[in-house]
C-alpha cells in the first residue's frame, strides 16, 4: 500500500461498511495484529457513522472523507466530513448513569476505547477526527 | 447479515444469533424480531449470542432499546453466551451491569420467573 491512501464516500449508510472495509486493509497493510486491525477497523465505523448521520445528515450532495497515513511506527486516519460541526461539550459521557440506557452516544467513547488517540476538530465546514493506532515494537508494514 | 433461529424451550423464547449487530439491516433486524415477540404476548426472551462476532454501536443501542421496552411491557430480557469481543464491548460501555447476562442455556432458562 501507498503510505498515504484516501478514499471519498458518499453520504449513505453503506458507507459506513465501506469505511471499517478499508479499515482493515490499511490496518493489516500496515502491520497490525488481527485484534488491532478490528479495534481500527471498529473505530473507524464509528466515526464515519457520526460523518454520515450526525454530521453529513445523509444529505446526497455531501461526502466524508478518509485519508489513511501509514507512518513509521502508527498509522494515522483522518475522517472529514461536510457538516456544520458541534460543540465538544455537546457529548454525553455514556457511562455516567443518566446516559447508560440512552440508545445513542458512545461512538465517540468506543473510538477512544480502541485507537490511542482520537482527536477532534469541529469547524463551521465541517469536522475532522483524527485516529492514531501505534504499531507494537516488532511489528512491519507490508510491503506492495 | 444476521442470521436468527427461533427456539421455545419451556415457555422461554429463544433467539439464536449469528452474524453482526450493527447498524442498518442487522439492528433493524432486531429491532422488527423484539417487536414482533412483545406483540404475539411474548414477556421471556433469552438472546443466545454464542455466534454473534460483531456489535457496534448501534447495535448496542439496539440492544439497550429491547431491554428496556421489554421490561416496561413487565417482561424479561437477558443474554447468554457472549463472545469475547462482545463480552469486552459490554465490559467497556458498563453495560455489563444493566444486562443479565448467562453463560449455560439450562441455568438461563431456570433464572426466568414462572408464568
Amino acid at each position: 500500500m501507498p503510505r498515504m491512501q484516501a478514499i471519498v464516500l458518499e453520504s449513505r449508510i453503506e458507507a459506513v461498511d465501506q469505511a471499517e472495509a478499508a479499515a482493515l486493509r490499511a490496518a493489516e497493510s500496515a502491520g497490525f495484529a488481527e485484534n488491532d486491525q478490528h479495534s481500527i477497523a471498529m473505530a473507524v465505523r464509528e466515526i464515519t457513522v457520526n460523518a454520515v448521520l450526525h454530521g453529513n445528515q445523509l444529505q446526497p450532495d455531501k461526502r466524508v472523507r478518509l485519508e489513511f497515513d501509514s507512518q513509521p511506527g502508527e498509522l494515522v486516519i483522518s475522517i472529514l466530513d461536510q457538516g456544520r460541526g458541534f460543540q465538544p461539550g455537546e457529548i454525553p459521557d455514556p457511562l455516567s448513569p443518566e446516559n447508560i440506557m440512552r440508545q445513542s452516544g458512545r461512538g465517540i467513547f468506543l473510538a477512544r476505547a480502541f485507537m490511542d488517540s482520537v482527536e477532534l476538530q469541529p469547524s463551521p465546514n465541517g469536522t475532522r477526527v483524527v485516529l492514531r493506532k501505534h504499531l507494537p515494537p516488532g511489528a512491519e508494514r507490508k510491503r506492495g | 447479515m444476521l442470521q436468527v433461529v427461533e427456539r421455545n424451550v419451556e415457555g422461554v423464547v429463544v433467539l439464536d444469533l449469528a452474524g453482526r449487530i450493527t447498524l442498518g439491516e442487522g439492528a433493524r433486524r432486531l429491532r422488527e424480531l423484539i417487536r414482533s415477540l412483545l406483540n404475539a404476548g411474548e414477556r421471556r426472551i433469552l438472546l443466545n449470542l454464542a455466534q454473534v462476532d460483531y456489535i457496534d454501536s448501534s447495535g448496542l443501542g439496539e440492544l439497550v432499546s429491547s431491554y428496556t421496552l421489554v421490561r416496561q411491557q413487565g417482561g424479561e430480557l437477558k443474554l447468554l453466551s457472549l463472545t469475547r469481543k462482545v463480552h469486552d464491548l459490554l465490559q467497556v460501555t458498563k453495560l455489563l451491569t444493566v444486562f443479565d447476562v448467562r453463560e449455560d442455556e439450562t441455568d438461563a432458562l431456570a433464572s426466568f420467573p414462572s408464568e
